[in-house]
């Protein structure tokens, strides 16, 4: 009986993350960006500066008709937002916020390997969305959005490699168990590769390039609507809450910081996670989409080598310190 | 050669990406320059064209604003009275009076050609612009609403400093002194003072004098 009720509020809380944090993100992407373009943002909803504006986004989507193309892959269709959205939410179950069993949705122990994974998966819905739509335009938007994925995913696997390597582990925990300041400096390269690839999977700007909607529309969700547009929506913004988690628990150590190790290590992961989301804000308020050829150009003559040389480095330091 | 890149410094790589980071951080450190219309009114300047308001003591029905108007979009209907002759023995003076003033709104392109044209100074622009309506025949402003209108007209601008005087003052105050020489001897007599009184007032409103920011009501009273 406890450890259903363990288990429950485990999930319950993994659950309730998985649908705020990603509306504060959107909600600080609002402010930041308007700010940054000299501007307000949302000020009525909510009556404080606009604080509610995506609670009536919500609600104004909820309202709209849910239409599904008369040519459509009707279950695939209305199945993409769902696999877009659901891996997510299972990587926010195995990131740990702080140290010890209690402070994580589950421990899995081949952590780096099911948080890769199932991010990969993430991207799936938009492949069958701009496949199951029966459009040009999305399934323009869903190949880009495939030779994104296969581009991308090479250094972001190779650097998160490479941090498994120096901590000899592949659990998530045991990486932060393992975890010296010094990694810090040692494996920069390999977490800037590891964050500029997962934004390029989160098709986020400036790697923008499978939504352009200046060219293609919206891409893959360009037939979407209501709920179901909605829901990839969120699943960008619960990409940005994932991937600046992951970047933290691998490369930023975590719950690490200079003080208050013992019970405010939670505090460090989130804020480090909030600096990082404020980063992939920031990035996209100032850089232009990057087209598709400088986008495939970067990924495998900058990132791949990069992340190859991070590998390198980190083998030769482990060798060296043994 | 002019398209050649100036000397400079092997640039970092990546300054320029810094660069642009900077510029976006800087922006968001700033105050921002939305204005919050609905909730906050907007600072506009006294020449702002946002409605004609109309003072309609100053109009003798020339109907040069109509006759210039581009949109034709000014509607004046007037008719003539007689006036008895000031002294006994006099000729009889006929005189135009206003029996509709209305402009629409919905035809006019605010080019301020009217305003410009008007030879009495009877058309002045107001800043006030939330007339909007739910019909477009309530664009139509009659002689009542354009009154009101003028209420909300500004002064001018203030003159620049060491700015040259402006010609009105100095034709008022030439007749006014010579109204007073020439009254001066005799007794004074009823109607002088008041004449006097209302030729020392330019008939547009003068921004230099705090006095007179108000619409220039002395013909106003000079008419009663």
């Amino acid at each position: 009986m406890n450890d259903v009720l363990d288990v429950a509020l485990r999930l319950l809380v993994v659950f309730v993350v998985f649908l705020t944090f990603p509306l504060i993100v959107g909600q600080t992407e609002h402010k930041v960006m308007a700010h940054m373009q000299g501007r307000l943002g949302p000020m009525y909803a909510g009556g404080f500066h606009g604080w509610a504006q995506l609670i009536a986004d919500g609600v104004k989507f909820a309202q709209k008709e849910d239409v599904v193309p008369a040519g459509a892959d009707r279950r695939i269709f209305q199945l993409a937002p769902a696999v877009a959205l659901l891996p997510y939410l299972l990587v926010l179950l195995a990131i740990p916020i702080g140290p010890g069993e209690g402070a994580v949705g589950q421990v899995i122990d081949a952590g780096v390997f099911f948080v890769l994974a199932v991010m990969g998966v993430g991207v799936l819905g938009s492949l069958m969305a701009g496949w199951a739509s029966a459009n040009k335009f999305s399934l323009l938007g869903g190949l880009r959005t495939a030779a994104q994925l296969l581009a991308y995913e090479l250094p972001m696997l190779l650097t998160a490699a490479s941090v498994a390597m120096a901590a000899g582990t592949v659990s998530l925990p045991g990486i932060l168990d393992a975890f010296e300041w010094w990694w810090l400096p040692w494996q920069i390269v390999g977490a800037i590769v590891f964050f500029v690839a997962g934004l390029a999977e989160l098709q986020r700007p400036p790697f923008d390039m499978p939504v352009a909607d200046s060219e293609i529309i919206f891409g893959a969700y360009t037939e979407y609507t209501g709920l179901r547009f909605a829901l990839f929506l969120l699943a960008e913004y619960a990409g940005i809450v994932v991937l600046c988690g992951l970047t933290t628990v691998l490369f930023l150590g975590g719950w690490h910081g200079p003080w208050g190790a013992d019970g405010l290590g939670w505090v460090w992961t989130l804020l480090k996670t909030a600096v990082l989301a404020f980063l992939v804000i920031w990035l996209r308020v100032t850089y232009p989409r990057l087209r598709e050829d400088q986008l495939q150009k970067l990924a495998w003559t900058l990132l791949v080598p990069l992340s190859l040389a991070q590998i390198a480095l980190t083998g030769i330091v482990k060798v060296v310190i043994q | 050669m002019a398209a050649s890149p100036p000397p400079s410094r092997p640039r970092i790589p990546g300054s320029g990406l810094a660069k642009g980071l900077a510029v976006t951080l800087r922006t968001m450190t700033k105050k921002s320059v939305t204005a919050q219309y609905p909730d906050a009114q907007p600072d506009l300047p006294p020449r702002t064209r946002g409605v004609i308001g109309l003072f309609e003591e100053n109009c003798t029905v020339c109907m040069l604003c109509a006759r210039e108007c581009p949109d034709w979009c000014i509607y004046i209907d007037s008719h003539k009275e007689t006036v008895p002759p000031a002294a006994p023995g006099g000729r009889e003076r006929s005189r135009n009076v206003l029996d509709r003033f209305a402009i629409d709104f919905s035809l006019c392109m605010y080019c301020g050609i009217c305003i410009e044209v008007c030879p009495f100074d009877a058309l002045f622009w107001s800043p006030e612009f939330e007339y909007a309506e739910t019909d477009i025949r309530d664009l139509t402003h009659e002689r009542d609403k354009l009154r009101e209108w003028m209420w909300t007209v500004p002064a001018p601008p203030a003159l620049d400093p060491g700015a040259e005087e402006p010609k009105e003052l100095g034709a008022a105050r030439k007749a006014a002194d010579k109204l007073a020489a020439q009254q001066a001897p005799p007794a004074a007599e009823p109607h002088a003072d008041e004449q006097a009184r209302a030729a020392e007032q330019p008939t547009r409103p003068q921004g230099d004098s705090k006095q007179q920011t108000d619409q220039p009501k002395p013909r106003q009273e000079g008419s009663e």
